[in-house]
This record gives C-alpha cells, sequence and structure tokens, in this order.
C-alpha cells in the first residue's frame, strides 16, 4: 500500500505539476544537495569522468554522451541509443529513481524523494551546462507540455488477472524467465516503477518506438493491471 | 485483494458450469485440436494449456519433430546464426504443459462430426479446432517450376532443409557467379522476408565470393522497409545487388530449371544459384476444412475464428483477417487471442478484449538492424491497424546495433513464449 502510494506521489510529481514542475530551484541548496552525488560525480572547472561521468554540460547531453572516456552500462548505453537525453525533465525523473527510467544503470543511488531537492541540484547543475540562464527558453527551462493525470486515474488498483492476460503481449519479447540479453528483464519489476516506466513511455518521455506504440494504447487500469501482475510474476 | 478476486472468479466458474453445465460431453473434458507447430499453433497449444490448468485436453498435430523457424532462416544464410540454433522440439509442451504431441500430419476434418483425420489413420475429435498450417504454394505461379523442382530451385521459404540446400548452393557458385531470387507477389509470408534474405547472401558473398552478382525479379513496385534495404545494400553492398521491378519487367518471369535459366520478360539469364519464392496461399489442410476463400481463410478478429466454420480458429501466415502482416509475431499475437476465445468458450474463463501487434525485425549486415511494427485492435470487418513506426534512413550505428541485439533478445523471447 505505502509503495503504491510513493508511486503515485512520484508520478503526480513528474506530470502533475507539483513545485519543480513550475520552477527552477535553488542552486545554493543544491550545492549541499550535490553532497549526495560528490562520491562518484565531478562537476565544475577541470572535473573530469571518475566512477561516474563528469556532469558538466550535462543539459542537452545524450545519455550515455560524455566526452572521452567512460564506460557505461549497458541499460545507460541503449537508453541513449534509444534517443534518451539529459534535460530538466528527464533528469528530474532519473535522480528521483534511476532505476526506474533507465533499467540496468550501474548508477547506485537510491533516488531524491524530495521534489525540492531535486530541483535544487538540477538548479546546480544548470550552472555548469551552457548559459542557459541568459535564454530564458533554453534548456533546462524549455519544457514539455504538462500531462494532468487525476488522482483517481492514478489510484486504480490493477487486476492482476487482466494484467496476466495482457502480459502475454510483452512476452513476446520480454522473456519471462527474466533472461535480459538484448531486451530488458520486466519480471518481477515493482509495480511503481513499472506504472511510471509505462506512463513515461505512453507520454514520450521515454524514447523507444516499440515501447511508445505499446504502451500508447494502455489504458491507466491496463498498465496498474500489468504492473500488478508482472510485480508478482514467479 | 488479490485472493479475494481469485476466490471470487473460481465460485463464479463452479457455479456456473454447475447450473449450466455447458460443456459436458460423453468423453468428459473438453478437447482442443491444434494441427501445426509453428509461431501459431504451438503458443496457442501452450497457451491453452498453461491457463487452463488441465481443465481441456490438448492435442498438437506437427509432421517435424525438429521445427526450424523461418525467422532467423535468414541469419543462417547469412551466417550469423547456426542452422541447430534456431531448430526447436516439442519436449517441453508435451512434459511440463501435457500438451498430447502427435507427429503426424492432418489429412481430412469432418467439420459435422469435428474431428481430424492423420495420414497415419487416427481420427481425433475435437470441440475446438485450431489450423496454424502456415502457407503452400500457388501451383503454376512460377512458369517452369513446381514443388518437384525445389531441389534445383529452392524456395527455402519453409525453414530448415530447403534453407541448407540454398546455402550450400550459394556457397557453390563459382566466382563471380549470378544469384537470382524470384520475388512473390503479395500477401506472402514475412513481407521483408526476401529483402532480408537478399542481404544475408549479399554478405555471404562479399567474404566469399566478391565479384558475384545479384538478381531480383519482383512483380512488385514497391516492397516492405524498401528504403531502408536499399539504403543498406548502397552503403554496404554497392554494385552487387540489381532489382529489378515490374516496370523492368520483373513481373513477367519464368524459369527453367534444368537449364538454370530464368526468363525475365524475354530476356534469359544463366543463373548460378536460384531461389524462386512462389505466390502463396493457406496450407491445404484449410482447403480440405472447406473454410478457405480463395487462396486464405477468412477469420473473425475477436475470436480468430473461421468466418465459415465457428467451430475452426485459424491463426498466422493461412489466414485471411486484415491489416496485419504475416508473420511469426503476427501468429503469436493471434494465438493469445485465439487461447483466450476457446478456453472462454471450453470452460467459461474470463474473455478480455482482442489487442494484437507485430514487429518485424531485418538484419541488412553485421549490427545493421531494422525494424517496421504496428499494433491493431479487431473491427467488425477486420482486424485493423491503429497505430505503427519504422527505423528511419540515416540511423546512427548504435541504434542499428541495438536494433539488432533487440532482435536477438526477441527471438529468445518468442521462442520461449512458443515452445515453454
Amino acid at each position: 500500500m505505502s509503495g503504491r502510494t510513493f508511486g503515485f506521489a512520484v508520478l503526480a510529481a513528474l506530470w502533475g505539476g507539483a513545485a519543480l514542475a513550475e520552477e527552477i530551484g535553488d542552486a545554493e541548496r543544491g550545492e549541499e544537495v550535490f553532497d549526495y552525488c560528490v562520491g562518484c560525480h565531478e562537476v565544475g572547472r577541470g572535473a573530469e569522468n571518475g566512477i561516474g561521468p563528469h556532469l558538466n554540460g550535462i543539459f542537452g547531453r545524450k545519455a550515455a554522451g560524455v566526452d572521452g572516456e567512460y564506460f557505461y552500462s549497458e541499460g545507460l548505453q541503449r537508453a541513449g541509443a534509444d534517443g534518451l537525453e539529459w534535460h530538466l525533465e528527464t533528469l528530474d525523473a532519473y535522480i528521483e529513481n534511476p532505476k526506474a527510467l533507465v533499467s540496468g544503470t550501474r548508477m547506485s543511488f537510491d533516488g531524491l524523494e524530495d521534489p525540492q531537492e531535486r530541483a535544487d541540484v538540477l538548479a546546480y547543475l544548470r550552472l555548469f551546462s551552457d548559459d542557459p540562464q541568459n535564454i530564458p527558453e533554453a534548456d533546462p527551462t524549455a519544457r514539455a507540455p504538462e500531462v494532468e493525470l487525476s488522482p483517481e486515474v492514478l489510484a486504480m488498483a490493477g487486476d492482476p488477472d487482466y494484467g496476466e492476460y495482457l502480459s502475454s503481449e510483452c512476452k513476446t519479447c520480454h522473456q519471462s524467465d527474466g533472461n535480459d540479453d538484448g531486451i530488458p528483464s520486466i519480471t518481477n519489476w515493482p509495480a511503481e516503477d513499472f506504472v511510471i516506466a509505462m506512463h513515461a513511455y505512453k507520454r514520450q518521455i521515454r524514447p523507444h518506438p516499440v515501447m511508445q506504440m505499446m504502451a500508447g494504447r494502455l489504458s491507466d487500469e491496463e498498465i496498474a493491471a500489468l504492473a500488478a501482475y508482472f510485480e508478482k510474476i514467479e | 485483494m488479490t485472493l479475494n478476486r481469485r476466490a471470487f472468479i473460481g465460485t463464479g466458474v463452479a457455479a456456473a458450469a454447475a447450473l449450466s453445465a455447458p460443456m459436458v460431453r460423453a468423453q468428459g473434458k473438453p478437447r482442443v485440436v491444434v494441427v501445426g507447430g509453428g509461431a501459431g499453433g504451438a503458443t496457442a497449444a501452450r497457451y491453452i494449456a498453461k491457463d487452463s490448468d488441465g481443465a481441456i485436453d490438448v492435442t498438437l498435430v506437427e509432421p517435424t519433430r525438429q521445427y526450424y523457424t523461418c525467422f532467423f532462416s535468414n541469419l543462417y544464410i547469412g551466417g550469423f546464426r547456426e542452422l541447430s540454433s534456431i531448430g526447436h522440439s516439442y519436449g517441453t509442451l508435451a512434459t511440463e504443459y501435457g500438451i498430447n504431441v502427435v507427429h503426424d500430419w492432418a489429412v481430412g476434418i469432418d467439420n459435422d462430426a469435428k474431428t481430424v483425420t492423420l495420414a497415419g489413420g487416427a481420427v481425433l475429435p475435437y470441440d475446438r479446432l485450431i489450423l496454424s498450417p502456415g502457407i503452400d504454394f500457388v501451383d503454376g505461379a512460377v512458369p517452369g517450376w513446381d514443388i518437384s523442382q525445389q531441389n534445383k530451385m529452392p524456395h527455402a521459404y519453409k525453414a530448415g532443409s530447403q534453407t541448407e540446400l540454398l546455402k550450400a548452393q550459394i556457397e557453390a557458385m563459382p566466382e563471380g557467379g549470378l544469384y537470382c531470387m524470384v520475388a512473390p507477389p503479395n500477401p506472402f509470408r514475412c513481407p521483408p522476408g526476401p529483402y532480408e534474405r537478399v542481404s544475408m547472401v549479399a554478405h555471404l558473398l562479399k567474404q566469399i565470393n566478391p565479384t558475384a552478382k545479384i538478381l531480383i525479379a519482383d512483380s512488385k513496385p514497391k516492397f516492405s522497409k524498401m528504403a531502408l534495404f536499399q539504403e543498406g545494400w548502397e552503403t554496404h553492398y554497392a554494385g552487387m545487388i540489381d532489382w529489378l521491378g515490374p516496370d523492368f519487367g520483373g513481373g513477367n518471369v519464368s524459369v527453367n530449371p534444368d537449364e538454370m535459366t530464368v526468363d525475365i520478360d524475354g530476356a534469359v539469364e544463366k543463373v548460378d544459384a536460384c531461389n524462386v519464392i512462389p505466390a502463396q496461399k493457406a496450407g491445404r489442410i484449410c482447403d480440405m476444412a472447406g473454410i478457405t476463400e480463395g487462396n486464405w481463410a477468412p477469420v473473425t478478429g475477436y475470436t480468430m475464428q473461421s468466418r465459415i466454420d465457428e467451430n475452426i480458429h485459424v491463426l498466422g501466415d493461412a489466414t485471411n483477417q486484415g491489416d496485419m502482416p504475416k508473420s511469426g509475431y503476427s501468429a503469436n499475437s493471434q494465438a493469445k487471442v485465439a487461447a483466450m476465445a476457446v478456453r472462454g468458450a471450453l470452460t467459461d474463463s474470463k474473455v478480455f478484449p482482442a489487442k494484437f501487434s507485430n514487429t518485424c525485425w531485418s538484419l541488412i549486415d553485421t549490427d545493421d538492424g531494422v525494424k517496421v511494427g504496428a499494433s491493431y485492435e479487431a473491427t467488425d470487418e477486420k482486424i485493423a491497424k491503429v497505430d505503427g513506426f519504422i527505423s528511419q534512413t540515416g540511423e546512427d550505428d548504435a541504434l542499428r546495433k541495438q536494433t539488432y541485439e533487440e532482435s536477438l533478445g526477441w527471438y529468445a523471447g518468442i521462442t520461449e513464449d512458443m515452445f515453454g
């Protein structure tokens, strides 16, 4: 129950017009939040790739697209090849729950639950991207139109029986034994991550033509049903 | 919540069965016979057996013990797969799912008595019959060619020994020799298949016989993923492949297998390997069942039932259903709708609205994969396309490589979905 509620809170933050959606956070506070990141990431003059890639110029960069030598996880490479780019919205989703946006990422970070903290740290990182503050429309302030998801739709409990039927369509490609060569595994994916991912495909925030098509015709109820089913699959 | 719901459904089914006893028959459990163990039939048999938990008796009739998938057989020709890697047996369906797997040919159907007769003499009664026989070839489609010539000019459009033969003939071509493909008219199995095959033949020849040439005689003015293939051929195999569409006589072709010549609009070419892919029709068991109109078996998309005999469901290449291409993916997708409808009819299990999808991946050269796909829904008239996508020309190498790797994942996924 709490997991479900958490998932909905996250969705609301992503698409529902929570604090972050309206404005850029406070870069000074963001520098403090960045303490979570400094173990792996450098940013600013002379920043280099370490455990994680450096974050200079992250806004507008293709996922897994840092200059110079850095060995990304297959999951992140795949996301980049699919067309994932780092903008305010995608970075927000990523640092909120890295594994929900990019399955298989090596970024071992549980995520920042607080939308304000995310807004702040992104405002800080923005200082190290190309002068966007001088051009109001430029990345990262330029934003895709918001999508409102009503709380009633979000509160829908999935019917795992219906999910089992719908899942047969997924299993043509996603192997139920959890093997993930070439196509990611979705077996036992936590329901909230699943729901977030499907809505992100449906709204074409997550790139990938097959998944955008598949998710595009799933109703909110069907997404919930699939999430309920795949979470419990044996 | 989950438990309550399940318990409630279970009670509902039991109550309904007790009240109306819709399926009481002398032999007890309802029986489903599936003819054809490919992407449609194997999937349908597995889903019915799996989801009915033994409440339905499932028999799968398939002549071959080792089934070679047509999808990925071109990759064998190109040297990207071993033939053994596309071969599958039916052991798991028998042992894990309790399916009665019979290796025999279905040679007759009695629609009124609801029985299937096998070449070996057995007679199988059914409550519902699922036919997923794939394709046969239209007689006389390519003048000079018939099935008795298939060793001289292989079709290689049913995978296995034909595929091996074609590859061996290509490998034996003299230096600078000519491979010719006679491409089929629409509709046919696997729309990008002939053109992926040409890509794979070119890949093979480029390594072992780089001055060899490829000629395609085609009656169609355009074909699946045409821009993608032509871009790829130009990039990887420049000067090697010549495609003759109908404007250049590609629709006016006859062959002479004894002389190894191909006559294209009056110009006779001597060929060193010739791949004749004739016009196609539903596997002939559909004719025997009396459910074809023209070359194909019309079905309703809601349940995949024949429009002529409602006790028969037809899947995959053999059907005339509407907008879906004839592909393994389509057959697999249709099988799940049919399995659900059959279970609903025979055991009163829940039936949900039919949804279909298809994606076809093709390999052009090493790590250069492309794809096309669409989603579909059932309407009164047909299975209708809802939405679709296709790879774009000029995509970067990383995306093409990823698309190829995705196809490997899909192959593993669909074959697990078919054979368990």
